[in-house]
């Protein structure tokens, strides 16, 4: 679950501040994807930013899983992000060296208590196989399409059984096809490990298939009531 | 290890350069040290292998350093030291350069040391001339002379019979000869214009409550350790400095080559590493598997540049000063590696200020 109670987040800018989040406030259920769409600076990163555990807001506060995550340390904030975060590049930023299986085990290993590592590598296979990557375990990104390479991002994203899955403009670097491909792969990753999705999409076609749609503008959210 | 061990693999053909880089210098750094102690073996071994606390030399003039060659003590500066209080022994030892001839013609310059049969008590299992006229062969001197036990070797127009060939003591890069301290004192008074010297230096044992500044006052003389006594060998500072100096700046070439490595290589890695900060690794685990990974390079590296040194130096050993030791190869190689881990450790810090943030807005992808 996520809830951003009147979120503020400011930049300094110089002498001045730039407000790149003014006072939002949005909750993700479980098992559901909320969209986000806007113009291009109006916000959306910053957001996911706050939500995800990256900065801090200025103001207000960001509840994960009913823990303010504006509240803890950096080492909690840390581990806040390895155990209950999962986030989707926009890029897909993978590790050069590692396979695609690889990129999965090595969530269990960012310096969290060794137990984390049982039964890795099981989970990690099971989670190829259900974004339809069975068969290309040991490729590297370089022998991967981009899309495989998105598959293999919300793979690793899923890893550490998080409670919210943060995705940012995931299908920018792919065809309409994969695209749609990729959003529906994400829903139904939603639906399956129940997490509480925030997705930034800029693709006016994927807004029908969110549960709750919001438009950002100049750091203003507003909730855009349903067509249907 | 687990992104450190797989990028070793990933981009082999980089570690493999930067490795056959520490392997070089760690081979550089292998013979200098080699070298320098093969050479300073050359120079001191003489003096090094007897076991005393002190050597005593006839005090310098105004700013003058102690020095081997300038110095003379007498018979009377010799008993004040062996009388004195605290003092087990005092020896006097004589050192000359003088032409060895054997017999069959092969001659020398060689380092004559006069001693008495007593200082057997500080010179180990070195064997020295036990009656006049004989003189006692380092193997160094029996080779150059080509002359074995019972042969005849004539130094300064007198002939010594080579009553034992034994050790490898060398000084100032000379084959020591050991004669007895009455004969030396013969060839040392033809060689000097002024009264017939009684020793060069005195070697000292010294027990409980021994003053040696009041006796060093009282005889007119200065004393002082083994290591400032191996300064006043001439050219031994210098040679020895010249090497170690070297040294150091090799040890200090690889520190900067391998920080400069790894700072280019965590600087390519910075969008991985502001990646995996975001998904929730810790600086900490970042930095060791950087570490780690210095460490496996910097192992392998000085394993084999040291081990090529030991090969070679051990071939070479014969015709060259060269001496392969703990001293030459391990303590050079634990060096190499913490200076690298210092100067991967220098590169690493970046890594502490990633800011896992970026990874969202791709600014590295
Ligand atoms: N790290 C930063 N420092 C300062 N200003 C920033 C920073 N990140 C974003 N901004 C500013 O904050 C505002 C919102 O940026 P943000 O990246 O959140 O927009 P966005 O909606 O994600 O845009 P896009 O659709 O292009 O990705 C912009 O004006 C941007 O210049
Ligand atoms: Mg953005």
């Amino acid at each position: 679950m996520i809830s951003l109670e009147n979120v503020t987040l400011t930049y300094p800018d110089g002498e001045r501040t730039v407000v790149a989040v003014d006072n939002a406030t949005l909750a993700v259920p479980a098992g559901s994807v909320t969209a986000i769409t806007g113009p291009s600076g109006s916000g959306k990163s910053s957001l996911l930013a706050v939500a995800a555990g990256l900065i801090k807001p200025t103001s207000g506060r960001a509840m994960i899983d009913g823990v303010d995550a504006a509240a803890l340390s950096r080492e909690e904030t840390t581990r806040l992000r390895r155990e209950k975060i999962g986030i989707v590049f926009q890029s897909p930023s993978l590790v050069p060296s590692l396979t695609a299986l690889e990129q999965l085990e090595v969530m269990r290993r960012l310096g969290g208590p060794r137990r984390e590592r049982a039964g890795a590598r099981g989970r990690a296979a099971e989670l190829l196989d259900a974004v339809g990557l069975a068969g290309s375990e040991h490729k590297r990104p370089a022998q991967l399409s981009g899309g495989q390479r998105q598959r293999v991002n919300i793979a690793r994203a899923l890893m550490n059984e998080p409670r919210v899955l943060i995705v940012d403009e995931p299908t920018s670097a792919l065809d309409q096809r994969r695209g749609a491909a990729i959003i529906e792969l994400i829903l139904a990753m939603t639906a399956e490990f129940g997490t509480s999705t925030l997705l930034v999409t800029h693709d006016q076609s994927h807004l029908p298939m969110a549960d709750a749609v919001e438009r950002m503008v100049d750091g203003v959210l507003t909730r855009v009531e349903e067509a249907a | 290890m687990f992104v450190a061990l797989r990028d070793l693999r990933h981009a082999r053909g980089r570690f493999i350069l930067i490795g056959s880089v520490v392997a070089l210098i760690t081979l550089l750094v292998g013979f200098l040290g080699g070298l320098t102690q093969g050479l300073a073996n050359a120079n001191i071994s003489s003096l090094t292998s007897l076991s005393l606390d002190r050597f005593v030399f006839e005090q310098p003039g105004d700013g003058q350093q102690l020095s081997f060659s300038d110095s003379t003590v007498t018979r009377e500066q010799a008993s004040t030291w062996s009388t004195a209080r605290g003092v087990d022994a005092a020896e006097p030892i004589g050192i000359a350069t003088a032409k060895a001839t054997a017999t069959g013609g092969s001659q020398t310059t060689a380092a004559l040391f006069g001693v008495r049969h007593s200082l057997e008590g500080m010179a180990g299992d070195q064997t020295l001339p036990a009656g006049p006229g004989q003189v006692v062969l380092s193997q160094p001197a029996a080779d150059k002379l080509d002359a074995t036990t019972g042969a005849r070797v004539h130094i300064a127009g007198a002939s010594y019979r080579v009553a034992a060939v034994d050790g490898s003591a060398q000084y100032s890069h000379m084959p020591v000869i050991w004669m007895p301290l009455a004969d030396w004192q013969s060839v040392a008074s033809a060689q000097s214009a002024g009264a017939a010297p009684y020793a060069t230096v005195l070697a000292v044992t010294l027990g409980d409550g021994a003053d040696t500044a009041a006796i060093d006052h009282a005889a007119a003389t200065e004393s002082t350790g083994l290591i400032p006594a191996l300064l006043a060998i001439d050219g031994f500072r210098s040679e020895i400095g010249s090497l170690l100096m070297m040294m150091a700046l090799l040890f200090g070439i690889s520190a900067l080559v391998i920080g400069a490595f790894f700072t280019v290589w965590t600087l390519q890695r910075l969008g991985d590493i502001a990646v995996l900060k975001a998904l929730g690794s810790t600086t900490g685990a970042l930095v060791r598997d950087g570490l780690g990974q210095a460490l496996i390079v910097l192992v392998v590296g000085v394993g084999l540049g040291i081990g090529i040194t030991a090969g070679v130096g051990a071939l070479i050993s014969g015709a060259v000063p060269f001496v392969v030791s703990q001293l030459t190869t391990l303590v050079p190689a634990v060096a190499m590696i913490a200076l690298g881990l210092a100067g991967a450790g220098f590169a690493l810090r970046s890594v502490t200020r990633v800011d896992p943030l970026t990874a969202l807005n791709g600014q590295n992808a």
